[in-house]
């Protein structure tokens, strides 16, 4: 068990295997090997990553630090003292993700294997899934925040490849509003995909700036070096050796130096802090905290634009034009973690930076808000979950924040099941209505529905309880988890939350734990609100459409999707169990306790276990619980019909403030306003007046253009034609005029010639005698 | 055995020198082809007369010699000479020199 480590590259290059074995060979594969050879890929990593869980355990959770066989130098440049392997990490956090990625990985590969089913680029579709594994698994095993960084642009290119995945969908909106918007033709898919890059783009750059600013500040980017032991409070024994031993030669000497070749980032931060050294930057230096501060606000950016936080979220909603299993993976259970999973990493430096943690608490509270406030007002399936994934993120990011690691991974876990499960839930009902609408169109019913219906649309639903058994009692379990009612597992995540924020405020009294507590509280019931808005729209009532009245979950290749559901809807449940706190009723003595935040205290020092609060455990459940009633009341007892409006819709008391949630906040509006316009005019002006007016007109054309001419115009008229032809005329015309005066010689007249010749012989020979002749006259 | 009249060099170079005037003459003057044809070969034949006459002067065979290579030369001249003036002829219908004046710049 000692070795199994040395397997983890496993994780990535099996899907990188299974990528290649599809790309080359997909289309003579067929469906069923193509789906084998992507879920095997998959289920590889998981045997793999479950082999990394159980050596963890075998070794006392000692994190083993894996070379990549081949490639033991990645980027080594000695002049400049950059050293940067490509190391993989295996540690509890990093074999959690793992966990997560892979398992809820492989289950949705497997439900993709039925949702693509007959889809004609289905052998890319899973290339594309596949690669997005590569890219996670780099972005969680990597030991440094370069090969991080690879992973994180990585699964930023697979989900703008997944998105636009449908590139060429000829999707008119049901929406008036959007069908505007869009247009007729809509390349919706390619819209939201470039608008998803766009957006990471800017947050991608705020990661990079960290990156290179904790380079600059540590001279290394390793987490932690081979065999390095955390210095941090809980490991007081170990770290008071490992610290002397480490300090004692380092002191002579400046930071970064000779330090960065022992010493990983978040030791030497705890070091450098502890010092209170300086950060030279040249012209000038900062006190360290200041520089930890930068450098976590600097992550917080690639935070907010990878985990669809204020303000950089409006891509995630968008996003959801994608396949279904994509919107499952990617954007809910595994890629927008990844900011999660960034800020939990670097615990230390966030820790070390009380400024940017608040900052980080506030913008995941109000994102939690934000999103479960739009979540209440949307027609389509989908967006209700991107905004609830929006608002579950905006949870997590929040724990981190206030210092609740352990809360927050744990959320992310227990949300990638229920959400996942809930997008797959959402993909069976759609694919079902669609289903449902072809049979009706088939029958020669509705024509003229065919250019508006819209499959995700909850409106077009109703009543599925009945048709979709399996999919409703799943989809009810995510309900429930979701909405955090006991003993799902949505409850103890975020009760955990809750329960952290209220210490953070009411214990240690800060002002961030006060508001995030009484902030996600509501956003709480928000989340119980829509889901039981949603639950009760789609599954109860009455039919509203044909298409929903002939929706059906036993068409051909729904089983597998079906089977997926179920075993999701298993881990809802349980999963929850891997993490109850101390001292709650009867679980005390049936489970152990915090299992989850002590598996993870290895490898995250400043992760805490929350202890049970049952006022607020009762408090969170019963205001779910009301929640759903509510919901309950408005939705499920009087049930929409069709052609109806939303029942908030039409109360004057709730008309505005349902039309705000509808209309997403304005906050696509907004950025249209603010920065897009702006842009889009910029850029127009720079095209239109800068470039083609100024440069153009004015200086290509006027300027270069006329010298040009000016000077080829001199050049041509009195040199070339005057000066040079002149010449060379001018010797043709002398030549001739010669030539003209010589042919008169030419008489053809033979006798001429003889006389010439005779003339020419006497002359010759006169020449000859000429010294004898003058000897004859002269002598 | 000496000759009975010994005939001055002089008079073979005057001859000769007469005899070179009238072909000069002939091929300046003369229209007809064959006729200047026939005063080249009287100036050649003049100069034979003259080399033979001088070598005979200076007791060498040199000039002898060459005489006979000037009137090999001349054998071959004529042929091909004849054989131009027949065919100018057949295309002409006529030798008369000053007809053929193509070369006229």
């Amino acid at each position: 068990m000692e070795n199994f480590p040395q397997l983890v590259p496993l994780v990535v290059f099996a899907p990188l295997l299974g990528l290649l074995i599809n790309l080359v060979l997909g289309k003579y594969l067929g469906e069923r090997g193509v789906g084998f050879v992507a879920v095997g890929a998959a289920l590889t990593a998981l045997g793999t990553a479950l082999l990394l869980w159980m050596s963890l355990i075998a070794t006392g959770y000692e994190p083993t630090v894996v070379e990549l066989p081949l490639m033991p130098n990645w980027i080594n440049i000695p002049a400049a003292a950059v050293d940067i392997a490509w190391q993989f990490r295996v540690d509890t956090l990093s074999v959690t993700m793992m966990l997560v990625v892979a398992g809820v990985g492989s289950l949705i590969h497997f439900y993709a294997t039925g949702y693509m089913h007959g889809d004609p680029m289905y052998p890319r579709f899973f290339v594309y899934l596949n690669l997005f594994l590569v890219f996670m698994m780099l972005l969680v095993t990597g030991n440094n925040f370069l090969v991080m960084f690879v992973g994180w642009e990585g699964v930023g290119l697979c989900s703008y490849l997944l998105i636009s995945f449908w590139w060429d969908k000829q999707n008119r909106p049901a929406d008036p509003v959007e069908a505007e918007k869009y247009g007729t033709l809509g390349w919706r898919n390619s819209i939201a995909g470039r608008k998803a890059f766009i957006v990471n783009r800017i947050g991608d750059f705020g990661l990079l700036l960290g990156v290179f600013l904790t380079f600059w500040t540590f001279g290394t980017l390793d987490f932690y070096k081979p065999g390095e032991v955390p210095i941090a409070p809980r490991h007081e024994e170990a770290a008071v050796v490992e610290h002397e031993a480490a300090a004692a030669p380092a002191e002579g000497e400046g930071e970064g130096g000779p330090l960065a070749a022992r010493m990983g980032v978040f030791n030497q931060a705890e070091l450098l802090i502890e010092e209170g050294a300086d950060v030279d930057f040249g012209p000038f230096s900062l006190p360290i905290d200041v520089v930890v501060t930068l450098i976590t606000l600097f992550f917080l950016l690639g935070v907010t634009g990878k985990s669809a936080q204020i303000p950089l979220f409006v891509w995630l909603p968008d996003a959801m034009a994608g396949p279904t299993p994509v919107s499952a993976l990617i954007h809910a259970a595994t890629m927008v973690t990844a900011g999660v999973y960034l800020i939990v990493r670097s615990n230390v430096l966030f820790h070390a930076a009380p400024l940017s943690s608040a900052v980080v608490a506030l913008v995941g509270t109000f994102t939690a808000l934000v999103g479960g406030f739009i979540a209440m007002g949307q027609w389509d399936i989908k967006k209700v979950l991107a905004y609830s994934t929006v608002s579950q993120l905006g949870f997590m990011v929040a724990a981190a924040g206030l210092g609740a690691y352990a809360a927050a991974m744990f959320h992310l876990v227990t949300h990638a099941f229920f959400k996942a499960l809930l997008f797959l839930g959402s993909g069976v009902v759609i694919h079902a209505v669609e289903h449902g609408h072809h049979h009706a169109h088939a029958h020669g019913e509705h024509a003229e529905e065919e250019d508006v219906f819209d499959p995700q649309d909850m409106r077009n639903m109703g009543g599925l309880k009945q048709r979709m058994p399996v999919t409703y009692i799943t989809y009810l379990v995510g309900t429930l988890a979701l909405a955090g009612i006991f003993p799902f597992a949505g409850f103890w995540s975020k009760d955990e939350i809750l329960a952290d924020a209220l210490n953070v405020g009411f214990l240690e009294g800060r002002l961030e734990g006060y508001i995030a507590f009484g902030v996600l509280f509501i956003a709480a019931l928000f989340t119980a609100f829509y889901m039981g808005r949603q639950l009760f729209m789609v599954f109860f009532g009455e039919p509203r459409t044909e298409a929903a009245r002939h929706a059906d979950e036993k068409a051909y290749g729904m089983q597998a999707m079906t089977r997926t559901l179920l075993v999701l809807a298993g881990g809802a449940t349980l999963v929850g169990l891997i993490n109850v706190p101390r001292g709650f009723w009867v679980f005390d003595w049936v489970i152990p306790n915090h299992a989850f935040t002590d598996f993870l205290e290895h490898t995250v020092v400043y992760a805490h276990a929350g202890s049970a609060q049952m006022l607020l455990a009762i408090l969170a459940v019963a205001g779910g619980l009301s929640m759903i009633w509510l919901a309950w009341m408005i939705y499920g007892k009087k049930p929409v019909v069709q052609g109806s409006k939303d029942p908030l819709e039409v109360t004057p008391q709730t008309k505005g403030i349902f039309a705000y949630a509808n209309a997403r906040m304005y906050w696509d509006e907004t950025y249209y306003r603010f920065f897009e316009g702006p842009f889009n005019r910029a850029a127009w002006w720079l095209a239109d007046k800068l470039d083609w007016a100024f440069l153009h007109d004015f200086v290509h054309e006027t300027i270069l253009y006329e010298t040009y001419n000016g000077i080829t115009r001199l050049l041509t008229r009195p040199i070339d034609l005057g000066l040079i032809d002149g010449a060379v005329n001018g010797l043709a015309r002398l030549i001739q005029a010669i030539a003209a005066r010589m042919r008169r010689l030419q008489t053809g007249y033979v006798r001429v010639y003889a006389l010439s010749v005779l003339l020419g012989a006497v002359v010759v020979v006169l020449l000859m005698l000429a010294p004898v002749l003058s000897d004859l006259l002269g002598g | 055995m000496e000759p009975t009249v010994f005939v001055p060099t002089d008079l073979y170079v005057m001859l000769s020198a007469v005899m070179f005037v009238m072909g000069a003459m002939g091929v300046l003057l003369r229209r007809n082809a064959i006729i200047i044809f026939m005063s080249v070969e009287l100036m050649l034949n003049s100069a034979n007369l003259a080399l033979v006459a001088f070598a005979r002067q200076w007791g060498q065979v040199d000039g002898q010699v060459f005489v006979f290579f000037v009137m090999t030369v001349a054998a071959a001249e004529v042929a091909v000479g004849l054989a131009l003036i027949v065919a100018i002829f057949r295309a002409r219908k006529s030798i008369n020199i000053d007809e053929m004046h193509e070369m006229k710049g």
